[in-house]
């Protein structure tokens, strides 16, 4: 799914985010990117969505090669990947069922299968009561729900989350983390960036870590 | 194709709906493009029933001939009778002195003042209206000549000069207006182009988690061009309104001033087409504007 060969990335002042990163991650494996604040999780993960490129190295995500992707693919490129942020960058003034909607919106799906997925998406992240509630009315674990509802309503056949949990105590933490593996077991390939060692500890998966830009640790592939 | 049209269907329906979410700043965008618009439009009418004037005259193009004072009227038939029976002149009216003051009194309004004179000091005149062959300008022209030099003939005057001149300044003005209209086109541009630029950068995040979720450019794009299209084209509605209205504000002052010179002329309003141009113009400018902005700002919109 993932396949990153020396990789680099310095940005524009001249620090080197990443150096020389190089792993592979299967289709259907759950990975923890892990390491102090300011190691590269999220530029790993910005490399991996194109929302900033790589300096040196080659990046392949789902068979693409992201340094001859042109920039007019993007769009379609990130449609095949669902993305979690951790401050979640929902739209507050539109309702949760309408930010859940959006990517299909936005992919040119008909209303009827719009709200059929959509619905089905909410139901997996247990708010589908909400559907006509705005984000701000929810708790911080259910915003992040929302996030992850419309991370995986496109059906992606990779999910990213960078600290998806980072602003959640350790009970909502939990839940958020049971709900990426439910979708790793549902043969959603799943990289999670985070700090958060209980959940690494928990979840007893690959861990990938990350220090000032360098691969420190890699617990190696145990791909089911 | 039929979820294409719908979706376009409710990008439009979205536009509208964020006017009249915003209504001031829409209604603020609107007016300007209107007045703006106005401007050039009601210059365009006010050029257009000007020419008419002009043309009134031109097709009614006649020839004054003043006699000599106290010429008695049976000498004054005479020579009308002389003057019709020459090449290039259609008709010739006689109006004697009497007559003449009249008419005078009943125009000019000194009707008591003029009683007070003891003679009438008007001459008597004879309008000539050339045949339609000699109705040229210089045919004309020619013909007044050879009219004033006839014995009896104080004075022979041709009033289609002025006509032509009208003419040349009014064709002169019509450039003006369309040079006007250009610019204040480009205005109306950089106006739609301003607001769509603050409606994108307000709408900055909103952008770039449409970007982040594989939104097209085409995609994001849409709703500003539609908002754009959609200012211009209540501008222009606007500006139709404010020249009609004006129009018919000034249409009664018109006929009163036209019928103290003696003509039934009417102001008339800016026509359907040019209404129709005035909606069209608009939201093309709209569209334009709003393209442009777009296009300089959305790209400049990344997520990071
Ligand atoms: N846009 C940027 N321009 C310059 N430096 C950046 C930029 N983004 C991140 N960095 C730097 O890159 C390093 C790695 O950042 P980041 O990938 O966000 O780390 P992490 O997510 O692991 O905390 C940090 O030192 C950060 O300051
Ligand atoms: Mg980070």
């Amino acid at each position: 799914m993932i396949r990153l060969n020396n990789v680099s990335k310095r940005y524009p002042g001249g620090f080197d985010a990443l150096r020389n990163i190089t792993f592979e991650v299967g289709d259907e494996e759950m990975v923890f990117i892990t390491g102090h604040s300011g190691a590269g999780k999220s530029t790993l993960l910005k490399i991996l969505t194109l929302i900033e490129h790589a300096s040196r190295g080659q990046v392949v995500v789902n068979n693409r090669n992201l340094a001859r992707l042109p920039r007019r693919r993007i769009p379609y490129f990130r449609r095949e990947i669902g993305v979690v942020f951790q401050d979640n960058k929902l739209l507050h003034d539109r309702t949760v069922f309408d930010n859940v909607a959006l990517p299909l919106v936005v992919a040119g799906m008909s209303p009827q299968e719009t709200g059929r997925r959509t619905r089905a998406a909410l139901d997996k992240v247990g708010l589908l009561g909400k559907e006509k509630m705005y984000p701000i009315t929810l708790s911080g674990g259910e915003q992040q729900r929302v996030g992850i509802a419309r991370a995986v309503v496109n059906k992606p056949a990779l999910l990213l989350a960078d600290e998806p949990t980072g602003n959640l105590d350790a009970e909502m933490a939990d839940q958020i983390i049971d709900l990426f593996h439910d979708f790793n077991r549902h043969g959603v390939c799943v990289l999670i960036a985070t700090h958060d060692l209980r959940q690494i500890q928990r979840m007893r998966k690959r861990v990938i870590g990350l220090k000032d830009g360098e691969l420190a640790v890699d617990s190696g592939s145990q791909a089911a | 194709m039929k979820n294409h049209l719908l979706r376009h269907l409710q990008v439009l329906f979205y536009s509208l709906g964020e006017l009249a979410r915003a209504p001031l700043t829409a209604f603020m965008t609107i007016a300007v493009i209107g007045i703006t618009l106005a401007l050039p439009a009601a210059l365009y009418a006010l050029l257009g029933n000007l020419q008419r004037v002009g043309g009134g005259w031109d097709e009614g193009a006649q020839i004054s001939l003043f006699l000599k004072l106290n010429t008695p009227e049976t000498t004054a038939r005479a020579l009308a009778g002389q003057i019709r029976a020459m090449p290039g002149v259609a008709s010739v009216r006689y109006i004697s002195p009497t007559s003449a003051l009249k008419e005078f009194k009943r125009l000019s309004g000194f009707g008591d003042t003029l009683n007070l004179l003891d003679s009438n000091p008007l001459p008597a005149v004879l309008l000539v209206r050339p045949a339609k062959h000699a109705a040229g300008a210089s045919a004309a022209q020619r013909l007044a000549q050879t009219l004033g030099k006839l014995p009896g003939v104080a004075l022979a005057q041709f009033d289609l000069e002025w006509v032509r001149r009208l003419d040349a300044i009014l064709r002169l003005a019509q450039r003006g207006v369309l040079i006007l209209a250009l610019l204040l086109g480009i205005a109306v541009l950089l106006v739609v182009g301003n607001t769509i630029r603050l409606a994108i950068l307000s709408r900055r995040s909103e952008i770039e988690v449409i970007k982040l979720i594989g939104g097209t450019d085409a995609f994001i794009r849409r709703p500003f061009l539609y908002a754009g299209l959609f200012q211009g084209l209540f501008g222009g509605l606007l500006a139709w309104i404010l020249v009609a209205g004006s129009l018919a504000l000034l249409a009664g002052p018109v006929r009163n001033l036209a019928g103290l010179y003696g003509s039934r002329f009417e102001l008339a309003s800016l026509g359907l087409q040019a209404g129709t141009i005035l909606l069209l113009g608009g939201a093309t400018l709209g569209w334009l504007g709003s393209r442009l902005a777009v296009g300089r700002h959305l790209r400049a919109i990344e997520p990071g």
